[in-house]
């Protein structure tokens, strides 16, 4: 079971010389539409390369999870959908990202209205110190002009979507943080979902969670995969396991293994995606 | 393969798969003492093979229980996930085979008051060498993780009901011959079908084998008899 060439490497051809090419398993893509394609994608801290040729697709209404060491890069690639990293210097890009065929990463692109189309869910919750209403208000005036009463049912839905209106209907003016910590996740997502963007990242959203509540988030992911595209970082294997589509497996800055989740876990093809998710690793 | 970081489950592991080799030597000779049994008319060895079947029995559980734990407490994947799996499948199997052993042996028990055609004991007990060094064999492929021999194993079973067939035609013919010989052979029959049915098992582990190891039984197809086998007087 070592690593095998794929077909991707002949694709992509001389654009990669020294790099070593995932492994995709047989997986059934044919007629899945790609909100993301990923395309040779390198990154850089300063003179040190985190990302190595990542090439992978993420699919339209599918959840996409992202496992692997710590420092295997998966974060990393996380928050270069969003363009997170040009909040730094020295840290910088290359290749192609392509978001319904537009580069994301092309210079003069919109970050603000990017990163209203790509939401983000951090690993604490990190709600605003403000009510519970406002945090989730504010995001929809930064972007729209409307009414109260239409602002009012936004907020609604959006609480409805996150699975926490029924808990907090009758506090909307309390504060956000004065929320438990699953309700606070909830809540940050309700805060994602209220700019209606198409797709959402979750950077390990349940580490700081109990099983209750890492469950009702599972649950909500499962449920907005209908509306939009989910993509997960996460440490938990089982939750992978659990909530995603396709799985990708990382180490030491590559894609070392992508394919349909179930096949992933059963059969992996990779020496080293065995080892990590048995739990033969170092 | 490397090891897992939690010792533990490497041990249990280690013990599930220790549990399985046991269980399939303790079959191995049951399958076998109750081929001496009918060959040698021994009623005490066939007695033994009947009492020795809880045995059996209780290692299958013993496997149950410790998959049903490493499930729930491990959440393997992977080729630890399959290696669970294909346990508990295998125990089935072993203990089928080795059911079949000692329905063999009580029927041998029968036999020996009576008048079976000797050549037709004879017939079963080459059906039953040909199975026996099969189960031999895929438990040597079991514990050596050897998909080859496995596959190897999984093709002789062609070979087993071609036996079985033949054997199933002469029994017909004794009987026709001297029907004072259908009692003994009635038994000789179910025997044959018997040992028949653990060769079956015998290659449903073979199967498994290979997809503990490979994560998939065998694609190409098995060379199965010819369509005579179907034709009347046959066994099926």
């Amino acid at each position: 079971m070592n690593a095998q060439t794929s077909n991707v490497q002949q694709q992509n051809g001389a654009a990669q010389v020294a790099v070593p090419v995932a492994t995709h398993a047989k997986v059934d893509t044919k007629g899945l539409p790609e909100k993301i394609t990923i395309r040779n994608l390198e990154f850089f801290y300063g003179d040190s390369r985190a990302l190595k040729g990542i090439s992978l697709s993420l699919y339209a209404n599918k959840t996409t999870a992202f496992i692997g060491p710590s420092g295997c890069g998966k974060s990393t690639l996380l928050r270069i959908l969003n363009r997170m990293y040009d909040l730094y210097p020295g840290q910088r890009a290359t290749g192609d990202v392509l978001f319904d065929g537009d580069n994301l990463l092309r210079a003069g692109q919109d970050i603000n209205l990017l990163r209203a189309r790509i939401g983000m869910v951090f690993q604490k919750p990190t709600p605003f110190p403000m009510s519970i209403y406002e945090n989730i208000a504010f995001g929809i005036r930064l972007y729209e002009r409307l009414p109260r009463a239409e602002v009012d049912s936004r907020v609604e839905s959006a609480l409805r979507r996150a699975a926490l209106w029924d808990e907090v209907k009758d506090k909307l003016n309390a504060n956000g943080q004065s929320l438990s910590g699953g309700q606070q996740q909830r809540l940050c997502i309700a805060r994602t979902v209220a700019v209606k963007p198409e797709v959402i990242l979750f950077d390990e959203p349940c580490s700081a969670l109990d099983p209750i509540s890492t469950a009702k988030i599972e649950e909500l992911i499962d449920e907005l995969k209908q509306d939009y595209t989910i993509v997960i970082v996460t440490h938990n294997m089982q939750q992978a396991a659990r909530v995603s589509d396709f799985t990708a497996f990382m180490y030491l800055g590559e894609l070392i293994e992508f394919g349909a989740t179930e096949t992933l876990f059963t059969t992996p093809r990779d020496s080293r995606t065995q080892a990590y998710i048995t739990g033969r690793f170092g | 393969m490397a090891e897992h970081t939690l010792k533990r489950f490497d041990e249990e592991l280690e013990r599930l798969s220790a549990t399985i080799s046991e269980m399939g030597g303790l079959t191995e000779s049951q399958f076998a003492q109750s081929l001496v049994a009918l060959r040698e008319g021994d009623t005490e060895v066939a007695e033994q093979v009947i009492a020795d079947d809880a045995r059996v029995d209780a290692l299958d559980l013993a496997v149950q229980e410790q998959t049903v734990k490493l499930l729930a407490l491990r959440q393997p994947m992977a080729v630890d996930l399959r290696m669970i799996l294909s346990s508990i499948k295998i125990a089935a199997a072993l203990e089928r085979i080795a059911d079949y052993a000692k329905n063999t042996a009580k029927r041998s028990i029968v036999l020996s008051q009576g008048t079976a055609p000797a050549s037709a004991v004879a017939g079963i007990d080459r059906l039953g060498r040909l199975v026996r060094a099969a189960l031999k064999d895929v438990l040597d492929a079991f514990a050596h993780d050897d998909v080859d021999k496995a596959r190897d194993v999984w093709q002789r079973d062609e070979e087993i009901d071609q036996v079985y067939t033949g054997l199933f035609r002469e029994l017909l013919t004794y009987m026709m011959e001297d029907p004072r010989t259908i009692t003994a052979c009635t038994h000789l029959m179910f025997m044959a079908k018997n040992i028949e049915r653990a060769g079956d098992h015998v290659t449903n582990i073979a199967e498994l084998v290979s997809f503990r190891i490979a994560g998939h039984g065998f694609d190409e197809v098995r060379p199965k008899g010819s369509a005579s086998l179907y034709a009347a007087g046959s066994p099926r």
